[in-house]
């Protein structure tokens, strides 16, 4: 009771108001977010454990996972290559036409995935600029994991750049500096003392990165071509499997994608928890 | 390192190495990854020439449901503002138990697939969904009408809002507040004229960022939007049924018209946080 | 002599069997509803061939809304045969060089091995007591159909109300038109595809109707119980024809024409015909019909060709951009 009219800090907000914005805030997170995690997992397991993995262990689902895997390992470490590269031009160095180049990777962030997918298809399809010859050389991009692969790419592109842009911009110059005064060559620069700094920003970079490259539906579903157990990937599986009345199977794929969602944020929440006080240091230069 | 050369003067002489090699590789992936194909989409409607472009333009199929992609994402950053805000705000300034895990929670729609989400959210909305029934009992819809594409743009655009604010939250100089108290102010007060004002940029990037990614939004929304012509059908279902009729030309304009659209959001961004930066 | 004579069978099978067993894959692009179908089919074919020429065939099948497929091919998805839900998709494709430009005479029945139509899928006990088209436009009936701009069954399931209005007696082009606008109005959700549309109804909940392709309509009924739906024949529907054809193109780059040819002509022998009816597609064959006579009530079938002439017209008048659907769909009206 005197607790209630203990005198707070100015800066605090009244007892009620934290209880009614906290309140507020979990059912906004519950009902939004929360909700539809709970639903995919109830929809999968509903009709038992035996039911969803059957569903999983099936050969079209199994190459598809196989797919999602592999496009994922291709697209996720170049663009880390390609993110650290533009972060080290970016960071390191002044040009005239910065800003610029930021905005264009920032570029494929905003565009629709449905979009991402027909600039392939414009490029490479058969009545696109390329198409005619490539298929007088056997060349299949489009329609199969070629232009999956890079239609992942375009979506996933700018995460890694965008997460080490502006950390090794706070970072500042003069430790490559000192490093390099003191006869150190580019590489070794780079390997001792910039990627020790940026292993944290690279991680979350990645870790995103790679959870929507395994995700991406919209411009995957362009550039497919749907054949079963060949270039369909886990989400466009699921949306076969929900066309075909299997609900638990669609279910219980979109399970497994879901649990890799929340592996990718307990490893972030992970990383941010024992490593708070590197990660604050690294920021604050 | 070799010296750089003269001609290089438009940029500032650096002792770091390894420039050339970076940018180089740099534009090299940018340009034949995501500018060339670009470039496609922005030819191609050329092919039917202005007239056919502006055809496409006024064609008010097109423009409902460009009204509808980008109205329903204004409704959905909207919302996302304001309890993005209080999300933040509860994450940064209170303790409680379990507050790490929902923080942990808020990045769940950068993690999970559109498409899951989709069918989740449809089932989710759907007249005989957990949430979808007792709405129904109010006489609400949800799922297949344009109040279910606005539910699934704010679940997408959630986590842009709060980690744009949490670290500004954090660093938030608490000397205002303490010195607006002092005077006198109430609590209200000091958030509506010290705080909000302190926040109001970064409460700008990250409607924005949230707004932008809501636009072009295809696997969430696809399986909730009633897909009615006029009335709940998206922009990128427009372009995939225009190319479905071989109208490629008509697709491509309608993706410039988002990407040029989209493009302008992205630079007003940038220099918003040019501007935020500025004001520190 | 024994011995002989078994040595040199041992030899003729392994000279045989090993001469020509090489691994054949062709790829099937097909429309929505014919996953179950061609299952079987490929299955059954696969042996047929095997058991006649030694080779294992493969066939790989790809499904979406025939539009969307039609296009995937013409982008350069390497279909070595097609299987579509309208000779109008077929004809895009040959209009772009891939396939021969006679293609639809070149397998019997204008290049159709079965045929399906445009059945009403209502919930158990027809509590709206719809009968007939007409009932369908009744105040409050919702009506799932998919949109016929991504989807080759919405678009027989709109000539097939068209065909409808115009041959009722008393009808003209003006009615159907009507007709047809006051049936689209009492949509409330187009799907991109055929299955969309019945998860939307079957497993949503949404509509009182569904205008189903009957195989579609029969398939719901298996999966998702059959104490929830029921089939409502109208008297009068449309004979869609869904077409075949293989890619000329690519069969000839692949060197698979032969083992094509041998598909689609598999598709109208007896056993392919069974498998077809037993999947609920109309088979061509008489026999065949007559012995599944029980799952195909007679109905009127108004005929595609006497009623829309061809294609290139239909699509033009009706489906393509401006034609009527898109006036039927212009706020206001």
């Amino acid at each position: 009771m005197i607790q209630l009219f203990k005198p707070r800090a100015p800066t605090e907000d009244h007892v009620l108001l934290r209880w009614a914005l906290t309140l507020l805030a979990l059912s906004f997170i519950g009902v939004f977010l929360i909700l539809p995690l709970a639903l995919v997992f109830r929809e999968a397991f509903g009709d038992g454990f035996a039911a969803a993995w059957t569903a999983i262990n099936e050969p079209d689902a199994l190459s598809a996972i196989r797919l999602t895997l592999i496009t994922a390992a291709i697209a996720v470490p170049l663009n880390a290559v390609f993110g650290i590269a533009a972060s080290w031009a970016v960071a390191k160095f002044d040009f005239w036409g910065k800003g610029l180049l930021v905005t264009l990777i920032d570029l494929p962030f905003s565009i629709s995935p449905v979009v991402s997918g027909l600039i392939y298809v414009l490029v490479f399809g058969l009545q696109g600029w390329f198409g005619e010859s490539l298929r007088d050389h056997d060349i299949r991009i489009i329609f199969a994991l070629p232009g999956i692969v890079l239609a992942t790419i375009f979506v996933t592109f700018p995460f890694v750049a965008r997460e080490l842009i502006p950390l090794m911009s706070d970072q500042g110059r003069e430790e490559e500096e000192a490093a390099v005064s003191l006869g150190a060559s580019g590489l070794s620069t780079f390997w001792r003392v910039t990627l020790p700094n940026i292993k944290w920003g690279l991680l979350y970079g990645v870790l995103l990165c790679n959870a929507r490259a395994m995700g991406e539906f919209g411009a995957v579903s362009v550039v497919s071509g749907h054949i079963r157990g060949l270039t369909d990937t886990m989400p466009l599986h699921i949306e076969a499997l929900y066309n075909d009345y299997q609900y638990v199977g669609a279910f219980a794929v979109a399970s497994l994608l879901a649990l890799l969602a929340l592996v990718t944020l307990t490893l972030k929440s992970i990383l941010e928890w024992r490593y708070a006080d590197e990660i604050a240091a690294v920021h604050h230069h | 390192m070799a010296a750089l050369a003269p001609a290089l003067r438009w940029r500032n002489p650096s002792a770091l190495p390894g420039f050339g090699l970076s940018l180089g590789f740099t534009l090299f992936y940018l340009s034949a990854l995501v500018l060339v194909p670009l470039a496609a989409l922005v030819i191609r409607p050329w092919e039917i020439g202005w007239s056919g472009f502006w055809a496409v333009l006024s064609d008010p199929r097109v423009q409902h449901a460009l009204k509808l992609s980008f109205g329903a994402s204004l409704i959905a950053a909207a919302i996302n503002t304001v309890f993005g805000l209080i999300v933040a705000w509860v994450l940064v300034r209170y303790r409680f138990p379990g507050k790490r895990l929902l923080d942990a929670v808020v990045d769940l729609p950068f993690a999970l697939p559109t498409a899951v989400a989709g069918i989740a959210l449809s089932a989710l909305y759907a007249r005989n969904g957990w949430i979808g029934q007792p709405l129904q009992q109010f006489g609400i819809t949800v799922a297949y009408t344009p109040l279910g594409v606005v539910m699934a743009l704010t679940f997408i655009g959630l986590p842009f809002v709060v980690r744009t604010l949490q670290p500004i939250l954090v660093e938030l100089n608490r000397e205002s507040e303490e010195a607006a108290a002092t005077l006198g102010a109430t609590r209200f007060q000091t958030m509506r004229r010290v705080i909000l004002p302190m926040l109001a940029p970064s409460l700008l990037t990250g409607a924005a960022l949230a707004f932008a990614r809501a636009v072009g939004e295809y696997g969430s929304v696809i399986f909730i939007a009633g897909n009615l012509p006029g009335v709940s059908e998206i922009a990128p279902l427009l372009i995939i049924i225009k190319l479905n009729e071989n109208d490629y030309a008509g697709a491509a304009a309608i993706g410039v018209i988002m990407l040029a659209l989209s493009f302008v959001m992205l630079l007003t961004l940038n220099l918003l946080q040019a501007w935020t930066a500025s004001r520190r | 002599m024994k011995r002989l004579l078994s040595t040199l069978f041992a030899v003729a099978f392994l000279t045989g069997s090993t001469a020509q067993a090489a691994d054949i894959t062709l790829l099937n692009v097909s429309y929505d509803p014919t996953r179950e179908l061609y299952k079987a089919i490929n299955t059954a074919f696969a042996a047929d061939w095997k058991g006649k020429h030694g080779d294992n065939v493969t066939i790989n099948q790809s499904h979406g809304g025939s539009g969307a497929q039609s296009r995937s091919v013409i982008d350069g998805l390497d279909a070595d045969v097609v299987t579509l839900a309208l000779a109008y998709d077929i004809d895009a494709i040959a209009a772009k060089g891939l396939i021969a430009k006679n293609w639809q005479t070149r397998l019997p029945e204008n290049a159709t091995p079965y045929t399906s139509t445009i059945v009403f899928l209502v919930r158990k006990g027809n509590p709206w007591k719809i009968k007939d088209w007409p009932d369908l436009i009744k105040p409050g009936v919702q009506v799932i159909t998919p949109n016929p701009k991504t989807s080759g069954g919405a678009r027989w399931s709109f000539l097939a109300a068209w065909a409808y209005a115009l041959k009722a007696p008393g009808g003209n082009a003006d009615k159907a038109r009507a007709f047809v606008q006051a049936l689209y109005h009492h949509v409330p959700v187009l799907d991109t595809g055929a299955r969309g549309s019945t998860t939307t109804f079957a497993q949503r909940g949404i509509g009182d109707v569904l205008l189903s392709w009957e195989n579609e309509a029969h398939l719901a009924l298996k999966e998702q119980g059959g104490d929830q739906f029921q089939i409502v024949y109208p008297p009068v529907s449309i004979q869609a024809e869904p077409p075949v054809s293989i890619v000329d193109k690519n069969v000839d780059r692949h060197k698979t024409r032969a083992v094509a040819e041998a598909y689609l002509n598999f598709l109208y022998t007896k056993q392919a015909q069974d498998i077809e009816a037993a999947n609920f597609y109309r088979p061509r064959d008489p026999a065949v019909l007559a012995a599944h006579a029980s799952d195909f009530p007679k109905i009127t079938l108004y005929s595609f060709a006497e009623i829309f002439g061809d294609w290139q017209k239909a699509q033009a008048t009706y489906f393509a951009d401006k034609g009527v659907f898109d006036q039927i769909y212009k706020p206001g009206q």
